[in-house]
């Protein structure tokens, strides 16, 4: 058999309820739902015991930096992969830049270890529960989350590179 | 003394080899010796640390630091148009750079929602699965340096720079390509391209046959490798592991059969699968995928398409150069690309390809804008190379460095 947006999106509607599964759309085929920091690992828990589903396989995660969602700042995003029906989902959860704090999944996937430590020293974000939360690719004195908007790519004091130049 | 110190290896009860033993041990003597290996060490083959706890010649624990060639290139690419970021993706896994190339433009072409003609679909397969036959022979070669045989090294790069060879009459450049365009390719298979790469067709594979007659049966490598650096479908899965390590493993996995994209479903092509993911395996496994890339190849070429090698998508695909010189249009397209003046719709893709080393994704969200949004790469190198400490735990150092080089870690894919 071959599963469906809408049938996947029933049952882990019918399992959890409408207050932590909301907001579904389909980008590029994908489903994509959001949920809450609560109940994000129980359900890539559920979606991988079930015996119907099968989702188990984390493809990747990473963060997304929305400055002008008040509230809702940063996001962390999960897509996962049922290797045995060929079917992708996306999990998004949305935090607070004030309080980025996240459960790890590394308990589930040894495959989130690195990942989160990305989503970590990209963009701040705490995974609570990791065992080893320490910057992966930057030195570790740096300062600030450098995949943050804020931060700016290019050096601003330089003044042979203006923006009206080069049409951006 | 050497071969004596392997053979009383070789006769030790296999229990010793196990972690428990190795802490019971460490804690009767209360020796252990910190090795750093790397950052720069001739057998790491890239820049990778690892700081190993050592009881003699046993591996205790190690813990990695990667990092050493971060670039940035997630951040820089919010900041760059479309068509500047393929060279960042060359410089990720730049033993198969086309792969990468093709597979940002294949997801900045999904974005846009262009279908690219047939013709430039097979043109792309041809340098994708040169670019595998690449990568394979690199890593290959290698674990037959690491186990002592530099001669298949030498002997296969040769086909290595005859694959670079083609490279440069289809793009100009040999290793990092920045290889077609979004929309297609920027020049046509020219005659002198095809008789390459039929050349190399008609060659490389009595070469290669050589190659694994010399490691394929070959009692010491065997014993070098079988059983050394294994790894369970289960733990496999758990890790993140894709590719030839994950088919080694047991698992039927790849892109190309699973989500077929620029025309794989047209071509007839096994997937090799093993049984125990050692090292041995894996070179099994790869060297299979190469036999397999070749028939892709021979059958890309043989049933070429006629058409055009690009898309008609000119806001996106860059006019020819003749014609910006004479037509108003072509001009003023060309100015808006160049510029980066030209705005993609908004929206969010994702979409993978199978990379010399495993699933290659790209996750790319765009606001509408010039540039990405955010623009994510799932570099398996990045993913796979955490199990590396569980598995050389307990093992030699010499089996390490074979362990590290059979994983196929390309520093520039582990830290983009």
């Amino acid at each position: 058999m071959t599963l469906t947006n809408d049938y996947v999106l029933d049952k882990i509607t019918v399992q959890f309820g409408e207050d932590a599964i909301w907001g579904a759309y389909t980008p590029d085929g994908i489903m994509t739902i959001f949920t809450n920091r609560e109940s994000v690992v129980e359900l890539i828990q559920y979606l991988h015991n079930d015996e119907e589903l099968q989702i188990r396989f984390l493809t990747t995660l990473c963060g997304i930096h929305y400055p002008e969602q008040k509230d809702r700042e940063l996001c962390v995003m999960y897509q996962l992969h049922s290797l045995r029906h060929n079917y992708r989902i996306r999990i998004k959860v949305a935090l607070p830049a004030t309080d980025p704090v996240m459960p790890t999944l590394t308990k589930l996937y040894a495959t989130a270890n690195w990942m989160e430590r990305e989503a970590f020293d990209f963009y701040g974000i705490q995974f609570t529960g990791h065992p080893n939360l320490i910057r992966i690719l930057n030195v570790e004195d740096m300062e600030y989350h450098p995949m943050l908007k804020q931060y700016p790519l290019e050096d601003q004091t330089r003044e042979d590179k203006v923006d009206t130049y080069f049409g951006r | 003394m050497e071969t004596e110190t392997k053979q009383a290896e070789l006769d030790r009860p296999q229990k010793v080899r196990g972690a428990q033993e190795l802490k019971r041990q460490d804690e009767q003597e209360k020796q252990l010796t910190t090795l750093n290996l790397g950052p720069t060490h001739p057998a790491t083959h890239g820049i990778f640390q690892n700081i190993l706890q050592m009881d003699g010649e046993k591996i205790v624990s190690s813990e990695a630091t990667i990092g050493y060639i971060h670039r940035a290139f997630e951040k820089i690419a919010e900041r760059r148009p479309f068509y500047q970021i393929t060279p960042l993706t060359d410089r990720m896994n730049y033993c198969s750079s086309p792969i990468n190339n093709m597979g940002y433009h294949m997801t900045v072409e999904k974005l846009l929602g262009i279908t690219v003609p047939k013709r430039a679909q097979y043109i792309r397969v041809i340098m994708m699965e040169l670019a595998r036959i690449a990568d394979h022979l690199i890593c290959n070669g290698v674990i037959g340096v690491d186990s002592g045989a530099l001669t298949g090294f030498l002997y296969v790069m040769q086909y290595r720079e005859k694959i670079y060879d083609i490279y440069e009459e289809v793009c100009g450049a040999r290793l990092t390509t920045n290889m077609g365009r979004i929309g297609g390719m920027e020049r046509d298979l020219s005659p002198r391209a095809i008789s390459l790469i039929k050349e190399f067709l008609k060659d490389f594979p009595k070469v290669f046959a050589e190659f694994e007659r010399m490691l394929n049966r070959n009692r010491i490598f065997i014993d070098r490798t079988e059983g050394v650096g294994g790894i369970s479908a289960e733990r496999a899965l758990n890790y993140g592991f894709t590719g030839p390590n994950l088919r080694a493993a047991g698992v039927d996995y790849d892109a190309r059969v699973m989500n077929p994209y620029s025309s794989y479903e047209d071509f007839e092509f096994d997937i090799p699968v093993g049984t125990k993911g050692d090292i041995y395996d894996r070179f099994r496994v790869r060297n299979e995928e190469v036999w397999q890339s070749v028939r892709i190849v021979e059958q890309a070429v043989n049933n070429l398409p006629e058409g055009s090698y690009h898309a008609d998508a000119p806001h996106y695909y860059l006019p020819p150069k003749q014609e910006v010189y004479r037509n108003m249009e072509a001009l003023i397209y060309h100015f808006k690309i160049v510029m980066g003046e030209i705005d993609a719709p908004a929206g969010e893709v994702y979409h993978s390809v199978e990379g010399g080393n495993g699933e290659l994704g790209f996750y790319l969200i765009s606001d509408g804008g010039r540039s990405p949004y955010r623009l994510h790469f799932r570099r398996p190198c990045f993913i796979y190379y955490q199990a590396y400490g569980e598995l050389i735990k307990g093992s030699n150092l010499s089996d390490a460095i074979l362990t590290l080089s059979s994983l196929n870690v390309i520093a520039g894919e582990l830290d983009a």
